[in-house]
C-alpha cells in the first residue's frame, strides 16, 4: 500500500517536473526561433558555469541567473557579437571562474600541469624503485657455489625417484 | 627508516594542501571588477522616482553600494549591520535594488506587463524599508537586473566599495557580519578617505 503511494507520488512529481520543463522550452523558443542562434546559445552556455550552482553550467541550470545569463546571450547573438565578444563579457564580469575550461595562464598553471607532473614524477619514483630493486636482486643473486649445487642435484632426483 | 619519513612529510603536505581547499569559501569568487571602474548605469530613485543616479553622480565621494531585495533573506539578516553603518559612518551607503519583483519567484512574469512590475517593485522596497528601517542614502531600481549582470552579481547581497575616482575597490558577497565591518569595511573607508 504505501509503495503505491510512492510510485503515485513519483508519477505525479515526474509528471509536474516535466510540464514546467516544457514550459519553458516553450517560452524560450518562442524568444529565438533561428535554430543556428540557438545552437550557438546552446555551445556556449555550455562552456559557461553557472555561479549560483557552481558546478552546472549555464546550459545546465535553471537558476535566475543562469536565465538571466541566457538571455543576454541570446541579445549578444541577435547584435552580431561573435562568442569570443561574449564569452569575455562573461569574464569582463565574473572572472574566470565563470569558465569550465579555464585558460592557460600564470595562475592556472598548477591546476593543468599539476596532475602531468604528479604523473611524471610518479614514473619517476617508480623507475628509480624498480631500478634499485634490480640491482638489490642482482646483488643477492650469486651463483650456487659447488656444495649447493651437489645438494640441490640430490634433492632433484629424490623427487624424480618418488 | 628514512624512506617512511619521507611519505609522511608527502601525506602531511597533501593534508595540508587539503585543509587549505576545504576552508576556502567556494562562493568567495574573486571579482575581476576590483580596481576597475564601477560599471556605469543609470536607474531611477526609488524615493524620487523621477529621478535617475548612476556611478558618475558619486564622483569625488567614497561609497558604499549594497545590493539587496525584499525577497532575500541573507539580506534581512545583514541589514541591522548596515542600519548600525549607517549611524556611524558618514559614508553615502546606496542601495541597489535587484530584481524585486521577477526575482521572486512568486510572480508569473510572462503575465505581468512592465509597468505592473515597476510600481509593484517600488511599492514593494519601499514598504520592505518602512517595515525593517532604511539605512540607505537612497536606493536606485534595478528592475530587470542588467545592471546586476554588469556588477557580475550572483549571490545577493553583495557590496562594493567605490573609492572618489570611481573605481570599484573591494566587493563583499554575502552578508556583511558585524567583523566584516570593523575589519574590513571601516579601515578601507578610513584609508580611501584620507
Amino acid at each position: 500500500m504505501k509503495r503505491h503511494t510512492l510510485i503515485a507520488i513519483f508519477i505525479l512529481a515526474s509528471f509536474f517536473g516535466s510540464a514546467t520543463a516544457f514550459a519553458d522550452a516553450a517560452s524560450e523558443a518562442a524568444v529565438a526561433a533561428d535554430p543556428v542562434a540557438e545552437k550557438r546559445l546552446q555551445g556556449l552556455s555550455e562552456e559557461l558555469r553557472c555561479l549560483v550552482c557552481q558546478n552546472q553550467t549555464i546550459a545546465d541550470s535553471n537558476a535566475e541567473l543562469a536565465q538571466d545569463l541566457r538571455r543576454e546571450i541570446r541579445g549578444m547573438i541577435k547584435d552580431g557579437k561573435s562568442d569570443k565578444e561574449i564569452v569575455d563579457f562573461m569574464v569582463a564580469r565574473y572572472g574566470d571562474f565563470v569558465l569550465y575550461r579555464p585558460p592557460l595562464k600564470g595562475i592556472t598553471l598548477l591546476l593543468w600541469g599539476g596532475p602531468i607532473g604528479l604523473m611524471l614524477f610518479g614514473l619517476f619514483a617508480l623507475q628509480r624503485y624498480l631500478r634499485r630493486r634490480a640491482t638489490r636482486i642482482n646483488a643477492e643473486d650469486h651463483p650456487l657455489s659447488a656444495d649447493e649445487s651437489s645438494r640441490a642435484d640430490a634433492l632433484l632426483k629424490e623427487i624424480d625417484q618418488k | 627508516m628514512n624512506r617512511y619519513y619521507w611519505v609522511l612529510g608527502a601525506f602531511a603536505a597533501l593534508v595540508a594542501l587539503l585543509a587549505i581547499g576545504l576552508n576556502l569559501n567556494p562562493r568567495d569568487v574573486p571579482s575581476p571588477l576590483i580596481g576597475k571602474p564601477a560599471p556605469a548605469f543609470n536607474l531611477n530613485v526609488l524615493a524620487t522616482p523621477e529621478q535617475t543616479l548612476g556611478p558618475k553622480d558619486m564622483l569625488g565621494k567614497v561609497w558604499l553600494l549594497n545590493v539587496w531585495s525584499s525577497w532575500c533573506v541573507s539580506c534581512r539578516a545583514e541589514h541591522p549591520v548596515l542600519v548600525e553603518f549607517s549611524k556611524r559612518a558618514n559614508v553615502p551607503l546606496v542601495g541597489l535594488n535587484y530584481k524585486e519583483v521577477r526575482g521572486d519567484g512568486d510572480f508569473d512574469m510572462s503575465k505581468m506587463p512592465a509597468n505592473e512590475e515597476k510600481k509593484l517593485a517600488f511599492q514593494r522596497a519601499n514598504q520592505w524599508l518602512v517595515q525593517h528601517g532604511n539605512p540607505y542614502t537612497l536606493n536606485v531600481m534595478d528592475i530587470d537586473g542588467r545592471v546586476g549582470i554588469d556588477y557580475g552579481v550572483y549571490g545577493v547581497p553583495e557590496t562594493y566599495i567605490i573609492d572618489k575616482a570611481g573605481t570599484i575597490r573591494m566587493k563583499h558577497t554575502g552578508p556583511i557580519s558585524p567583523e566584516d565591518l570593523s575589519k574590513k569595511i571601516m579601515p578601507l573607508l578610513a584609508e580611501l578617505n584620507k
